[in-house]
């Protein structure tokens, strides 16, 4: 299949995830959607490292090809991460306010 | 003359020691003991000027050099006293009028506590020290130290009240008007010393060649500028009629015979300079003139005693700058030291009367007082013909010389100079004879409490008046036979531009007709105010000359008020709002926009959001297309 | 002498002496002992001052004169003091000026007094390091150093609207200090690189700095504002009225006394040699800044009603006058600034002295509700009136001597300033005069009824003023001689 697909796709998650974070105040939604926009850039990665595999620089040098795969396990062991963090912070937030929109809470201090 | 160089710096160092031990020890000074210092010092600085005038006969002239106060590579400043026939005459007259005065004093202000007395004298002779300083100093700087510390004194003097606001603004006056000639004078010092790097006389004369026209024009006439402050001409002549808030005795020391006059003693000084400045010369002519004439017409309707003192001297130093103007330097000279002796003695004569009448100087208040005062009648009778100009009196030789040199130059200029003198034998018989004749106008006990005055003040009186008398002997003019000897005296310092060509027949019948003139004038005064009324002035041109032809209201619209409004508007506007509103606006700038940038901090974690993908979109559009 | 028999240098002890002394002053406990030793301390820094004058700058003292330390952290920047003979004037100023502050206070009470007087002397170590710093890094961490107590001193201390006054006298001097900063560092990056020891922060390397005409004009632009917010001449003199007005007097007398002379000091120690090109291109500017300035203050100080704003527009007024004097770079105008320095700081703070000894009394500063002193303190208004006759440059007092040089140096440069200027005289002279009228003579008021004759040693201490105002005045040939080294080696960058 040609890259320009996976780019595509890619594009159409992030964006969708964008939108998310702008648009939604629920704290799980935009979570959700940052999620999304992080797996539309993993897409990417692995779809340009599979790519670059094929290329003759590629077929040199097979290092190039893992650093991008690598990179994506470091960024689903940072989300994963994030995850945890995350929702203990909303699941706390939930417990004291009982209100999961971000709004709600827009000061750092008191 | 050696020996006369050993001890010259006495004359002025007595009359300081004076100073410091009646300034320093006034709370424990006896008033007689402080008067005797006073008058002390001045005496023995009075003998030792005689001992130096009669040394430096023959044109002997020194220079003592003491240590120097300003020594840098581009010039150097002595403290040089410079001792020639000029400033020994000046000595004379300074020390030997100021003792008078001095012993005056001592009964004079006899009212006052031990303190203010002993102060008093302390300023007195502070006075005397800067006075002689100024004719002692043996270049500009020296002159301009006693120059600006005889208008301190005076300053300190008229103010000698202090507790009476108009006394304390009329002193402020007289400082202010004399700094502002002092600039003039500051500003003639240092253009001598860019261009010569001297200020010493000598070397100043000597090497006048350096010096182009417009150098010696502008030297001159700043100069000039000086004088007229200190010597209360026109446009500074204002703050001397306000100076006479003073002490009497103080106004005939400082304010009649010696300190105004400074400024004809700078001038004679510098003749060598203004025979050289013609253009200046013609200035200082016309302005003297003018001072002579307006003056003397304030006097007409003057109706305080010192008032109309004080015009006089105004006008008859604006005589003495004519002279100065037409190249007469000797005859202006001879013009200050009959003046001193003539004006010291009617003011003392004034404070006479002023001390008899308790504090009363109106003269419609007075009338008829010679059958009280005697003494005082008589001094005064001689001091009015003295400045009328009545021969054999000292006033008549010296304001004839001045006539002469004034016809000579031009016949315009004399014709007004002579009606300007029958105005002055007017104004001073009116005094007289409003004061002295007639009846009394005074209160009931005023008459009673009227008494002549202690012999240590009619003493000085009578003195001055032989002196008025005879002065004039000192330069008989050839005509005369006589023998000039004062202008031989002084004639190795100054170098007389103007000299006699007129032939003897003209000088007799100008003489005669000037003399016919003011006995004329002198008759019609007599008839016109042997009876005197006081009434109320009715005409329009008798209100202007009473109110002194509204120069100091003048003064105040177009100076002092304009400076009032600059200064408040400078401090209101452009001081606060205008330069402290920019400093203080750059502040409020950075706070204002702080509070602005501020709302972006929004807390909202969308807003912040949607910035970073704006942000990101920015760069990546920047990274595309440019 | 050979430097190592030296252990320790004149301006080491000049400037480490006050700063140990400070130091100590806050480990006190009790707060009425610390006036004694703040006095002690600061007749000690005299007595040093006076030694100095002894060891002139002749070759065989030299060692005693110059002290240098290398500092680790920094390549290059060695710590250099040392006295020549316009720093001797000035650090005599400083060690002059303190004593008398001193005694005048002495009644004055203080709340935290050894916090006070701990903080003066620190701001003393400041000054004496500017007038002693041959090294553009220690000159300005001085510079910074006089500063800082200063600002607690003023907006501890002062009055009703002090924080805002000192903080906008901190702000405004200290953005005028970046500026400079700025300029150091390029200086310093431009100095020439000797056997490869790298560039240098030394006077000796920075007067001999090579800068195109247009890097000097800018340069001189940053160091110059600085030292202008510093003296300060119009425009940038906004924040010394407000200051002068709120600070305690005791910190105004350091402040008009000595802290504004920082100014004057820097232009002729650190400006004129680095930037002689840049200097002639803008002396027209500056001294034009400083002639309009003179009129300006001297005008508005008519207006003025608190003694102590009045005292303010004076003072920005002479100094605009010893700006002018600089910058018409003859030796006259240079010879009159040094010496007029010195009397300035004499005579305004024997003006502070006698206003402090008024408001102490009274509570009142406005002219309008003064008048009658004299009856009241006739030993106050005489020495007061000495010093005021010295403001005004009455001949026989010092600033005559000094006004007359620096009159003398601006018509050499040009007649009409020298005339515009000199309408200031006059201005100076309506402005003095009145205050005396208002303050001393009249009747007295409610308000001065209360007024005593001033005590023993404020009599003394103003008497003091009052002598050296008539020494200097009558005989300042051994000031000028003083710094008459220093002049002609800055006459020699402009021949």
């Amino acid at each position: 299949m040609e890259i320009r697909w996976y780019i595509g796709l890619a594009v159409a998650l992030f964006s969708i995830g964008v939108m998310g974070v702008l648009t939604r105040r629920n704290a799980i939604i935009v979570f959700m959607c940052i999620e999304l926009m992080l797996n539309a850039v993993n897409l990417l990665l692995v779809a340009f490292s599979k790519m670059h595999a094929l290329s003759p620089v590629g077929l040199t040098n097979p290092s190039v090809v893992s650093n991008a795969q690598i990179f994506v396990f470091f960024i689903m062991v940072v989300a994963a991460a994030e995850v945890a963090v995350g929702l203990a912070i909303i699941v706390m937030m939930y417990r004291n306010t009982h209100v999961v929109d971000i709004n709600f809470l827009n000061r750092l201090k008191n | 003359m050696d020996n006369v160089l050993q001890m010259v710096w006495l004359i002025p160092f007595l009359p300081l020691i004076g100073f410091l031990i009646n300034g320093l020890g006034r709370n424990s000074l006896s008033k007689r003991m402080s008067g005797i210092i006073g008058s002390g010092v001045i005496l023995f600085s009075f003998l030792l000027s005689l001992y130096v005038f009669f040394n430096v006969k023959g044109g002997n002239s020194h220079l003592a050099h003491y240590f120097n106060l300003i020594d840098i590579n581009s010039f150097t400043i002595g403290f040089d006293f410079q001792i020639d026939a000029l400033s020994s005459l000046f000595l004379l007259i300074i020390t030997g009028v100021g003792f008078l005065i001095h012993v005056y004093s001592t009964a004079y202000m006899h009212e006052e506590d031990g303190k203010d007395y002993a102060k008093y004298f302390a300023y007195l002779n502070l006075f005397v020290f800067s006075m002689l300083l100024l004719v002692m100093g043996g270049n500009y700087v020296i002159l301009f130290i006693g120059w600006e510390g005889v208008g301190l004194c005076s300053y300190l003097l008229i103010g000698y009240w202090f507790k009476n606001v108009n006394y304390t603004n009329a002193a402020k006056k007289a400082f202010v008007m004399n700094r502002i000639g002092d600039l003039g004078f500051l500003l003639a010092v240092f253009w001598l010393l860019s261009k010569l790097g001297t200020t010493n006389f000598a070397d100043v004369f000597a090497n006048l060649s350096k010096l182009s026209a417009t150098d010696i024009t502008g030297i001159t006439l700043l100069l000039f500028v000086g004088a007229t402050g200190k010597s209360a001409q026109i446009p500074l002549f204002t703050w001397l009629p306000d100076a006479m808030a003073g002490p009497t005795p103080v106004s005939a020391l400082i304010h009649a015979a010696t300190m105004v006059t400074a400024g004809i003693y700078m001038i004679a000084r510098s003749n060598v300079l203004y025979n050289l400045a013609p253009l200046t010369q013609q200035i200082i002519m016309w302005v003297g003139l003018a001072t002579a004439l307006l003056a003397a017409t304030i006097a007409l309707k003057q109706n305080d005693i010192k008032k109309v003192l004080a015009y006089s001297t105004v006008s008859q130093l604006g005589f003495m700058f004519l002279a100065l103007g037409t190249g007469n330097y000797i005859a202006a000279v001879f013009h200050v030291m009959t003046h001193a002796f003539f004006k010291a003695l009617l003011f003392l004569g004034s404070g006479s009367v002023i001390h008899g009448m308790h504090h009363e100087q109106d003269i419609n208040n007075m009338g008829g007082l010679k059958s009280k005062m005697k003494i005082t009648y008589i001094t005064f009778f001689i001091g009015c013909l003295a400045i009328a100009g009545i021969p054999p009196l000292s006033g008549f030789f010296s304001k004839d010389s001045i006539l002469i040199g004034a016809f000579e130059h031009n016949k315009v200029v004399y014709a007004i100079a002579l009606f300007t003198a029958c105005l002055t034998a007017f104004y001073m018989f009116r005094l007289l004879f409003i004061t002295f004749n007639g009846k009394f106008r005074g209160t009931e006990k005023q008459w009673n409490h009227l008494h002549e005055s202690p012999s240590a003040m009619t003493i000085p009186l009578i003195i001055l008046a032989v002196l008025s008398a005879i002065a004039g002997f000192v330069n008989i003019p050839a005509l005369f036979g006589g023998s000039e000897s004062l202008t031989h005296f002084l004639s190795p310092v100054i170098q007389q531009t103007h000299q006699t060509t007129l032939s003897h027949t003209t000088e007799y019948m100008l003489m005669g007709g000037a003399v016919v003139l003011i006995l004329a004038v002198i008759l019609w005064a007599y008839i016109k105010f042997k009876n005197y009324e006081p009434k109320e002035e009715t005409s329009a041109f008798g209100k202007t000359l009473e109110n002194k032809w509204y120069v100091d209201e003048l003064y105040n619209s177009i100076l002092v008020k304009p400076l009032q409004a600059i200064a408040a508007f400078f401090n209101t506007i452009v001081e606060k709002k205008g330069i402290d509103g920019v400093v203080n606006g750059v502040g409020k700038a950075v706070n204002y926009g702080s509070r602005q940038i501020r709302l972006l901090q929004s807390g909202q974690i969308g807003n912040y959001v949607l910035l970073m993908v704006l942000g990101i979109l920015v760069l990546f559009i920047i990274q595309l297309f440019f | 002498m050979n430097p190592q028999d030296v252990w320790i240098t004149f301006p080491e002890l000049l400037v480490w002496f006050p700063l140990l002394a400070g130091l100590v002053c806050f480990l006190f406990k009790d707060n009425s002992k610390v006036k004694s030793w703040v006095l002690l301390a600061s007749i000690i820094t005299l007595c040093i001052s006076f030694a100095s004058l002894y060891f002139s700058d002749d070759v065989k003292y030299l060692a005693l004169n110059k002290a240098s330390y290398t500092l680790k952290y920094m390549n290059n920047a060695n710590f250099i003091l040392g006295l020549d003979g316009m720093g001797r004037l000035l650090t005599l100023l400083t060690a002059c000026a303190f004593p008398i502050i001193f005694v005048a206070t002495y009644n004055t009470p203080y709340k935290r007094a050894k916090n006070f007087y701990g903080l003066m002397l620190l701001a003393q170590s400041g000054l004496m390091g500017v007038f002693t710093a041959m090294d553009a890094m220690s000159f300005y961490f001085f510079w910074e150093l006089a500063l800082i107590p200063v600002y607690f001193l003023s907006s501890q201390w002062g009055g009703e609207r002090r924080i805002q006054a000192t903080f906008k006298f901190f702000v405004y001097t200290f953005a005028g200090s970046l500026l400079m900063l700025i300029g150091i560092i390029y200086v310093y990056l431009h100095t020439i690189n000797i056997n490869g020891n790298g560039h240098s922060f030394a006077l000796y390397a920075f007067a001999g700095v090579r800068l195109e005409p247009s890097e000097q004009n800018w340069l001189f632009w940053l160091f110059f504002i600085a030292f202008a917010i510093k003296m300060p001449i119009f425009p940038f003199h906004t924040w010394q009225p407000d200051a002068y007005e709120q600070s305690p007097t005791a910190t105004t007398m350091v402040l008009s006394g000595i802290m504004v002379k920082m100014g004057l000091f820097a232009c002729l120690r650190w400006l004129l040699p680095i930037f002689p090109q840049a200097t002639i291109k803008f002396d027209t500017i500056i001294i034009g800044l400083s002639v309009i300035g003179m009129l300006y203050a001297s005008i508005i100080a008519l207006k003025q009603d608190d003694l102590k704003r009045l005292v303010a527009y004076s003072s920005i007024a002479h100094i605009g006058l010893m700006c002018a004097g600089i910058f018409t770079k003859t030796e006259v105008g240079l010879q009159g600034v040094m010496l007029q320095m010195f009397c300035h700081g004499i005579n305004i703070i024997g003006l502070w002295i006698v206003i402090e000894l008024i408001e102490r009394q009274t509570g009142v500063r406005k002219l309008s509700q003064l008048g009658g002193v004299a009856h009241k303190a006739p030993v106050l208004t005489i020495l007061l009136v000495v010093i005021a006759l010295a403001n005004i440059a009455l001949p026989l007092t010092n600033a005559f001597v000094g006004e007359f040089m620096l009159f003398n140096g601006l018509f050499a440069f040009n007649k009409w300033y020298a005339a515009a200027a000199g309408i200031s005289i006059v201005l100076a002279a309506v402005y003095t005069l009145n205050m005396i009228q208002k303050v001393f003579y009249g009747e007295e008021n409610s308000i001065t009824t209360i007024i005593k004759e001033i005590a023993l040693h404020e009599k003394i201490i103003l008497s003091v003023v009052v002598v050296l105002i008539f020494l200097m005045g009558v005989y300042p040939q051994p000031m000028i001689n003083l710094t008459k080294g220093t002049v002609e080696a800055l006459m020699l960058k402009f021949n």
